[in-house]
């Protein structure tokens, strides 16, 4: 009794009288010296000098360009010591993981500050319409178009919307673009001097598949592609049938006002079935993912590929002296060649977030002609400031060549339908490996338009 | 005293109950309920459209790709079922006799089910594609007379399906032939004595003895083949890169189309929620056949 009246401490925990002196002692002795560490650890950390360079703000951005990381940070780095803002980029790769990482954050409503948005115009509608982007059109409309001003028409046209598009969206700018790209035809100068003799690229398409033969015979591999993933057939068979029939034609098909059995759409079809016939095309391309294509192309294997400006940097890394050329596709009739190109990455803003305008601010100054020709050098892709091209490497040059003759699905009004467009890409696919004609496909792919029409008027 | 005995005992499967219904009960609810909607993952949930049987109906009614990539999926099977377990059932059975370095051999067959299915997809494309791979089989082929078996076995639509059931076969009968072997050692040795004293052959014991008392186990091995061999897709994106205009197109990569390609998020719920009620009812028919067999 005398021992437990002699506390000295006040009980903690109503521990008095339950434990004796020494075990209390030794058990929150510890606990306070653990305590009184982390109090002075914290103190250091909080020091005078540090309160003073720590960025005012910080802004964070969601990517999934993994290849642009590095020089993301570097442009990170320079940012907060020219401004005292902190820019937090995220990599999230591959891209489907970012897709859906964007997805769900836009759920639990915790989008960053800048985001990017994946796939079709119609996606970024969704994120538009359920307010998670900003409409960057006044920003963008300052000092007399200024900002506007530095882009490529095309660049910003992917994430433009008209009045009256057809997405029911408010008219606007809703992304910033931070490079841009063409997708187009390679060749292999060494290969394609040995098949022709001459070197010089087709321009017509029977000219490209008249080297069909001379391809057997020579035991070589023609065009290579990811064909396998499906979007890139679509993508040349957009080429073909805006050279073919034009834009006009192409968008009032996908309006349903002109049907896929159109002999003008059996033509296009028709053109990848004289490709199978005549043997440019690579063996195994319909199987063919874009990794592998490239691969080939770049080790030699292949004369021809069809592939994004992307590649500069792909083709560096696997075989920094493949000796190649950019060719428009070889067109099917007089008319111009259409291609794809725009925007290549665009970061979006996030409309709810706190930091928006420091964020248009750190946009700004990525799309800037120095930030531009840095990012561009560093990551061999397009710039989408169109003042940032002097500095281009030769074959980057050729890719930006034809950037006047580019389009793409995300910058016109209208959309086709998603079930639509794999129909078709898999028709494509069944033509080149013999299984269809490509009469057979345009019925097939008229029907499940037809089909998407009818539930569209019902819904 | 029994009602706080029991209430202890509930107390301790609490947790394990916890999780099952936050992990399992409550998602499986979330999807059943998003596949009466049309949604596209990014608005917000309250401006999706209620469809009812909407996204049921079209799957059966009018989504024809999706049947395809079942009876993809049902070939795959067929040909686990039938070359992946007998293989399996007839190594299992040479290792579970006294042959030299049997240990060795139960090493080996269990590498490949251990090996990841996007790692055996990429290596048997390596070997197996005549561009970009090494072209192993073919040459094989040759070299052994047979230049007339030569052939682009990936992306023949002919032969790309057949060619990724045999690849899932040789990833997958690891996990049979481990099973197999460990029924097999259940069997009293006993047994074997006996009948051999009673003057049974090797064929007859196999027959009478092997045969019957394997039952529960090659249905519990069939019911994990059925369930894993419809499921398979990462295989068939490293072997083939896609669904190869539907011919090597199975549920699952149907299910990631909708959802990543279409953006169709309760489609695809209902797509998953069809395809789950076919595996039950598929593996229900088997446990009641085996069930019936077994009696």
């Amino acid at each position: 009794m005398k021992e437990q009246s002699s506390w000295a401490l006040p009980g903690l925990f109503g521990l008095r009288g339950a434990i004796p002196k020494v075990m209390f002692y030794k058990s929150h002795g510890k606990f306070l010296l653990i305590a009184l560490g982390l109090l002075l650890f914290m103190s250091g950390c909080g020091n005078a000098k540090n309160d003073a360079s720590k960025p005012s703000v910080s802004i964070s951005v969601w990517h999934w360009m993994t290849d642009r990381e590095p020089a993301l940070q570097e442009l990170a780095k320079k940012y907060v010591a020219q401004t005292g803002v902190k820019i937090d980029f995220e990599l999230f790769a591959p891209s489907e993981a970012y897709s859906q990482k964007i997805r769900a954050a836009a759920q639990g409503k915790n989008l960053p500050d800048i985001f990017g948005v994946l796939g079709e115009k119609k996606t970024l509608s969704s994120f538009i319409k359920a307010g998670h982007v900003l409409n960057l059109t006044s920003y963008m409309a300052e000092n007399n178009n200024a900002w506007k001003n530095t882009f490529f028409t095309e660049a910003l046209a992917v994430n433009d919307y008209a009045q009256g598009n057809s997405y029911g969206i408010e008219p606007g700018i809703y992304g910033v673009p931070i490079d841009i790209m063409t997708i187009q035809m390679l060749y292999n100068k060494t290969l394609l001097k040995e098949l022709t003799g001459s070197g010089n690229p087709p321009t017509k398409f029977e000219d490209f598949i008249a080297l069909g033969p001379k391809l057997k015979e020579k035991n070589m591999q023609g065009l290579v592609s990811g064909w396998g993933e499906g979007w890139m057939i679509d993508c040349l068979t957009n080429n073909y049938a805006f050279n073919i029939m034009g834009k006009d034609k192409v968008l009032k098909t996908y309006k349903g006002e002109v049907s896929y059995t159109d002999s003008d759409w059996v033509k296009v079809f028709s053109l990848f079935k004289q490709m199978k016939d005549t043997g440019v095309l690579a063996t195994g391309v319909v199987t063919m993912v874009n990794k592998t294509a490239e691969q080939l192309f770049a080790s030699g294997k292949a004369v021809f590929a069809f592939n994004g400006s992307w590649c500069v940097n792909v083709y560096k890394g696997m075989n920094p002296n493949l000796n190649y050329g950019v060719m428009l596709p070889p067109a099917a009739t007089d008319k111009a060649m259409s291609i794809w190109g725009g925007a290549g990455s665009s970061f979006m803003i996030n409309a709810g977030s706190k930091n928006k305008q420091e964020a248009v601010k750190f946009l700004k100054w990525l799309t800037e002609k120095q930030q531009q020709e840095s990012l561009s050098t560093v990551t061999s892709n397009l710039p989408a400031n169109k003042n940032s091209l002097a500095q281009l490497p030769a074959i980057l040059a050729e890719f930006s060549r034809n950037m006047g003759l580019s389009t793409h699905p995300n910058a016109w009004d209208v959309s086709e339908f998603t079930s639509v467009t794999e129909n078709l890409d898999r028709g494509v696919q069944s033509i080149i490996i013999g299984e269809k004609t490509p009469e057979q496909v345009a019925v097939e792919v008229q029907r499940v338009k037809e089909r998407e029409l009818v539930k569209k008027m019902i819904n | 005293m029994k009602f706080k005995s029991s209430l202890e005992n509930y107390a301790f499967i609490l947790p394990a109950i916890l999780i099952f219904s936050i992990f399992y009960i409550y998602p499986f609810i979330q999807v059943l309920f998003l596949s009466f909607f049309d949604w596209d993952g990014i608005v917000s949930f309250k401006d999706a459209t209620f469809l009812g049987w909407g996204n049921f109906k079209e799957i059966i009614f009018d989504d024809p790709i999706w049947w395809q990539a079942m009876r993809n999926a049902g070939y795959i099977t067929f040909i686990a079922l039938i070359f992946q377990n007998i293989l399996a059932f007839l190594l299992a059975w040479a290792c579970d006799r006294q042959i030299r370095m049997k240990n060795f051999y139960r090493l080996i067959f269990f590498i490949p089910p251990v090996l990841s299915e996007i790692v055996v997809g990429i290596a048997w494309r390596f070997i197996i594609n005549d561009v970009e791979g090494a072209n192993i089989i073919n040459r094989m082929f040759a070299a052994m007379g047979h230049p007339n078996f030569i052939h682009s076995w990936l992306s023949d639509p002919k032969t790309a399906l057949t060619t990724v059931a045999i690849v899932h076969c040789w990833k997958g009968f690891g996990w049979g032939f481990l099973i197999f072997l460990a029924g097999l050692q259940t069997i009293p040795r006993e047994l074997y004595e006996a009948a051999r004293v009673d003057g049974a052959n090797a064929w007859e014991s196999f027959k009478k003895i092997t045969v019957p008392l394997m039952i529960p186990v090659t249905v519990l091995v069939a019911i994990l083949t059925v369930l894993g061999s419809m499921q398979a897709f990462v295989l068939i994106l490293g072997l083939v890169g896609g669904e190869f205009a539907g011919h090597t197109s199975v549920p699952v990569l149907r299910i990631l189309s909708s959802m990543r390609g279409s953006s169709r998020f309760g489609y695809a719920c209902a797509q998953g929620i069809s395809f789950g009620m076919v595996l039950v009812i598929i593996s229900f028919i088997q446990y009641r056949f085996s069930k019936k067999v077994t009696e």
